[in-house]
């Protein structure tokens, strides 16, 4: 592999710019006669709009233009799109409800943007966007899936009656029913999956400007996926056409989902750079914007049964989902609790009927869409809930059921579509009993106990679909967009060689691990090859990065590419040598002759090809080549989490003291970049576990709307985590990678509440759970709850 | 953030005439509430005093039975004073659990208590020691000083000087911190005077701010053991419920924080 090659843990090559303070961002762009953006936005969570009247504001000092829905639409912008079209069960597309970048007559959710003021300053386009007067005729608004399901429920859209925008379903519900009612036990939960605010920790931001000289506009945003945007702006919101549009996603401060879509701020601040004359527009979001504009994650209810026969041998799976899609379909959220949910019900194991039932429902809250997992941490959290809950009715030890109804054999179809390619689940729950010491938890918790602590262990076997994803399958099933990846490789003259992938790096690492997929088949430093993304005037083109996807799909593209380039310099080099192209191998940066010394440089093969002095008989000039890559099949990274906790009976805090996370990711490339990807997810897994809660009034207010009530975990809420890793290779994709970037929020948060329950003795317990939460769960299952 | 004027006051005589001759003169003794809400608009002062630059607002005096800080006195300094930790160390404890360190190097004890927020910490040590806050125009005992939800005896062109805190035989601090915001959802302060007579003060936990417990004052009266704690019933009735806690809970964190304190004491 050689010293930076695949395996290496090689220090990343953008921590230098990162942790100087030299990080490049949108806010940090700075164009001349910029303006800056204010918006207006909704303080009621439903309401008409009477009337807008901004002549005040446009009266104010440095205020250049206040612009408004009617404008929007008079001007031909398109409504916001959801790129993924799902039918319900009886056939029926889904109930979309019209989506405005600006709206001026219905707004649906506290923080809508209504108006956009543009002025010389910051500041001036904030004390403007004040004096703009809305007048507001209130509506009755609601919040939860359970009221918005109600009969005479307040409507969101006239588009979904009843505020059901589809009501869809998988698998065999004859078959699960006849398991339930024929079965020996089953096992009955309701369980909750708490919405989640996003939290990078850039805000969104965007600038943008018109050139009316050549009618092209330039976008610099906040982006996962910089050419999806430029898509999505150009062929649905009508703002400009593509090669009229430049998309610039620079360095991006995390996304977690909430950068894939395309919202209405960058859309507005494309659109005013023209209505103003070519200014440019920015706009930054402040933290409490973010809040109530960024698309939140999970907020799920379900009821779930498992059905198993005497050999405690799972037989059957009903699972019944209401989704809070909040108050309009945002770009990807459709697939979110359908494709990238329930056809991850199987989990680990060998369930042979599955049905599961999906209402989507409309509310009057900030849009709902993919956050870190989108689908798969909702669908692990039922899944490993259930079994954890199963083991302990059964009366048998919870990793023994598991790995009773463990999938052995591979490929192995699922019910539910998703067929897993490879794995080994005995050895990652072996790798992560042996890390925690399982056998030695019972002498724990009677030491705990004896200090008056409450002491549980949780379990959670996760798995996931990463890799997104075969074109031709997710087209089958509504997508409205192919997921392959592309890449260019370009050898320069000096033999430096330059990446362009279509991936988007905003924390994974990327200019260092796929420097080192190069450095591995080339041998040569990592310092010599750059990793070029996020602008959509140097990149052919590209998907962008979510879904765990840029190792799995974008190195891949890069692998194909690079295929094609070696092959080239290889002819070069035989030719140069005058040897057989069969006899040529690379080693160490060199092209050689085997079993000689013999061997060319890639800065002498780079010369040969640019100079065109002495190449071979009819061979094009130059080293440059493209490859797209389309995969096969998901990926699916799985593994075993195991947590440990201490409860104080007399507060109900809850305390981690060890937690191990054993995963199999397939091939890795830098394990310490794959240490911090777990980490940061399972800071992420138990913030939602123990923390996070992103509340609503029922009159659609965020009541956790800013850091005083958002629970971030901080370092001091987590233990140092215990990461092993086991493998089997994805024989999918030429590198045999399966993705890591979402696991450990996937996977964590079951098993901090199978630990607490199980410290508690009560499985009647939701997220987060809150020390009141816990302290009450602990008086109601009949524990002291002071102990001393 | 709207346009206001900055000044740095050199003395109090020159802060009360920089307030008195300001439209809406905001004084600024650490800012840990009064800039945050600033930049969210949701105060706008025409002018910002200064105040934590003024000499005689700065110190610490420990001498006889009594603890004497400067309003303008970081947390960081009470926390890690000798003459603190030596006379009162439960003060400069709770001066520690305030914030974190960038909080305590910028935070005062007279921006806390002026600002008498119900969940912050120093109003528990002020309350539960029966301080005496000096002003440039009288002194207030404690007891007067706190009159509700971030309300205080204090007269608008009235600042804070110093607080004088009483030697106590014995005395702790516990606090049960809100999980987001840190500040406190419950804190117990506990003290056994000199004169034998005992004082609680419950923070974070009131919906009218600070208050003495008279249940737990009269308990531990009598018996000064985490034991008398059990057999007092604490009323959820004026407690704060929001959704962090419920006044239930809440409750339930007076007793078992008092309890840690008498045992820390």
């Amino acid at each position: 592999m050689g010293a930076e090659g695949i395996g290496a843990r090689v220090k990343r090559k953008e921590d230098k710019r990162f942790i100087t303070g030299l990080g490049k961002y949108t806010d940090d762009v700075e164009l001349p006669r910029a303006t800056h953006a204010a918006f207006v936005r909704s303080e009621h969570a439903h309401a008409r709009i009477g009337g807008i009247d901004a002549s005040a504001a446009k009266a104010m000092p440095g205020v250049v233009d206040v612009l408004t829905g009617d404008q929007l639409v008079a001007d031909g912008i398109g409504n916001l799109i959801c790129g993924w079209a799902i039918s319900s069960k009886d056939g029926s597309p889904m109930n979309m409800g019209a989506y405005r970048a600006l709206e001026h007559e219905i707004v649906r959710h506290v923080g809508q943007a209504i108006a956009v003021v543009i002025a010389e300053t910051d500041s001036q386009a904030r004390d403007a966007a004040e004096a703009v007067s809305v007048s507001y005729e209130e509506l009755p608004a609601v919040a939860s899936v359970e009221d918005a399901l109600k009969a005479g429920a307040p409507q969101l859209h006239p588009e979904a009656a009843g505020n059901l925008i589809y009501d869809w379903e998988i698998g065999d519900k004859a078959a699960v029913d006849s398991a339930l009612s024929g079965a020996a036990h089953v096992t009955r939960m309701e369980i909750t999956n708490n919405r989640l605010a996003p939290n990078a920790m850039e805000p969104r931001a965007a600038l943008a400007s018109y050139d009316p000289a050549e009618e092209h506009y330039t976008l610099y945003t906040t982006s996962q996926n910089p050419h999806v945007a430029r898509l999505v702006l150009s062929a649905f919101y009508a703002v400009a056409p593509e090669h009229k549009l430049r998309v610039i996603a620079p360095d991006v401060g995390g996304g977690f989902g909430s950068k894939i879509y395309i919202y209405p701020e960058e859309i507005v601040c494309l659109w005013a750079s023209k209505k103003i004359g070519g200014r440019p527009v920015k706009w930054t979001a402040q933290r409490a914007e973010s809040f109530v504009t960024d698309a939140h994650g999970r907020d799920h209810v379900t009821v779930a049964e498992m059905a198993f026969d005497a050999d405690n041998k799972i037989i059957g799976f009903k699972v019944n989902t209401k989704a809070n899609f909040g108050a309009y379909m945002s770009l990807f959220s459709s697939c979110v609790p359908t494709y990238l949910y329930a056809t991850l019900l199987s989990g680990q194991y060998n369930i042979p009927a599955i049905y599961c039932d999906v209402q989507a429902v409309y509310t009057n809250t900030v849009p709902v869409d993919a956050y870190r997992g989108a689908g798969r941490p909702e669908a692990t959290y039922v899944v490993e809930r259930m079994m954890e809950t199963a083991a302990r009715e059964l009366g048998v030890d919870p990793t023994d059921l598991r790995a009773k109804n463990f999938i052995q054999e591979f490929p192995h179809q699922t019910p539910v579509i998703m067929c897993y390619d490879a794995g080994g689940y005995d050895a990652h729950m072996a790798a992560a009993k042996e890390a925690i010491d399982y056998a030695g938890f019972p002498a724990r918790k009677a030491e705990a106990a004896s200090r008056g602590k409450l002491r549980g262990i949780g379990t959670s076997c996760y798995i996931e679909a990463c890799g997104i994803a075969p074109s031709a399958a997710v087209g089958s099933l509504g997508a409205g967009v192919g997921l392959w990846e592309s890449a260019e490789v370009r050898v320069n003259p000096v033999g430096t060689i330059e990446i362009l992938t279509g991936s988007h790096s905003h924390g994974q690492s990327h200019e260092t691990t796929f420097a080192q997929v190069v450095a591995d088949r080339l041998g040569v430093p990592i310092d010599t090859v750059a990793i070029v993304h996020g602008d959509t005037d140097k990149v052919q083109f590209g998907m962008g990065t979510y879904g765990s996807r840029s190792g799995a799909v974008g190195m891949s593209a890069i692998v194909k590419a690079m295929e094609k380039v070696e092959a080239k310099a290889k002819k070069i080099a035989a030719h140069l040598l005058e040897a057989d192209e069969g006899d040529i191998v690379i080693e160490n940066g060199e092209f050689k002759v085997a079993g000689t010394d013999q061997a060319k440089t890639m800065t002498d093969i780079g010369l040969a090809a640019y100079t065109a002095h002495n190449l071979p008989e009819g061979m094009e000039p130059g080293l440059k080549e493209g490859a797209f890559y389309d995969p096969t099949n998901f990926t699916f990274p799985a593994g075993t989490y195991m947590c440990e906790v201490e409860i104080d009976p007399a507060t109900g805090q809850t305390e981690i003291v060890n937690f191990v996370a054993a995963d199999d990711f397939g091939t890795i490339i830098n394990p310490m970049v794959v240490e911090g990807q777990v980490h940061g997810g399972l800071v992420q897994g138990i913030g939602q576990a123990l923390l996070e809660n992103a509340v609503y009034d029922d009159s659609g207010q965020l009541l956790s709307g800013s850091y005083m009530d958002y629970c971030m975990p901080r370092a001091d809420d987590v233990p140092s985590f215990e990461v092993r890793h086991t493998t089997t290779v994805c024989p999918g994709n030429p590198l045999g990678m399966k993705g890591c970037g979402e696991a450990g929020a996937i996977g964590s948060p079951p098993a901090v509440i199978n630990a607490v329950t199980d410290a508690i003795g009560n499985n009647d317990l939701s997220m987060p759970a809150t020390p009141e939460k816990v302290w009450s769960a602990i008086g109601a299952a009949g524990m002291p709850q002071a102990a001393e | 953030m709207y346009q206001t004027t900055y000044h740095k006051a050199a003395s109090v005589a020159e802060a009360v005439s920089l307030l008195s001759g300001a439209e809406d003169g905001k004084l600024l003794a650490g800012g840990h509430t009064l800039l945050p809400t600033m930049k969210q608009r949701l105060a706008s002062p025409s002018d910002i005093i200064d105040i934590t630059g003024i000499a005689e607002l700065n110190g610490i005096d420990a001498s006889g039975d009594t603890v004497t800080v400067g309003a303008a006195t970081p947390h960081a300094d009470v926390e890690t004073s000798a003459a603190v930790k030596g006379a009162i160390p439960a003060l400069a404890a709770l001066a520690g659990t305030i914030g974190d360190p960038h909080v305590r190097n910028v935070g005062t004890l007279g921006g806390s208590i002026a600002n008498a927020d119900p969940a912050a910490d120093y109003p528990g040590a002020v309350l539960g020691l029966g301080a005496t806050v000096h002003t440039n125009q009288r002194t207030i005992a404690a007891d007067d000083f706190f009159t509700g939800l971030f309300e205080t005896a204090l007269n608008d062109d009235e600042i804070i000087t110093s607080v004088a805190f009483p030697v106590p035989a014995q005395a702790a601090y516990a606090k049960f911190p809100n999980p987001a915001s840190r500040y406190s959802m419950t804190g117990v302060f506990v003290a056994k005077m000199k004169d034998g007579s005992v004082r609680v003060a419950v923070t974070g936990a009131g919906d009218d701010g600070v208050f003495r417990s008279s249940a737990l004052e009269a308990a531990l009266s009598s018996n000064w053991s985490a034991d008398a704690v059990d057999g007092v019933d604490i009323s959820a009735d004026g407690l704060l419920s929001d959704i962090h806690a419920s006044a239930a809970y809440r409750a339930n964190l007076i007793k078992q924080m008092a309890k840690r304190a008498v045992a820390a004491a």
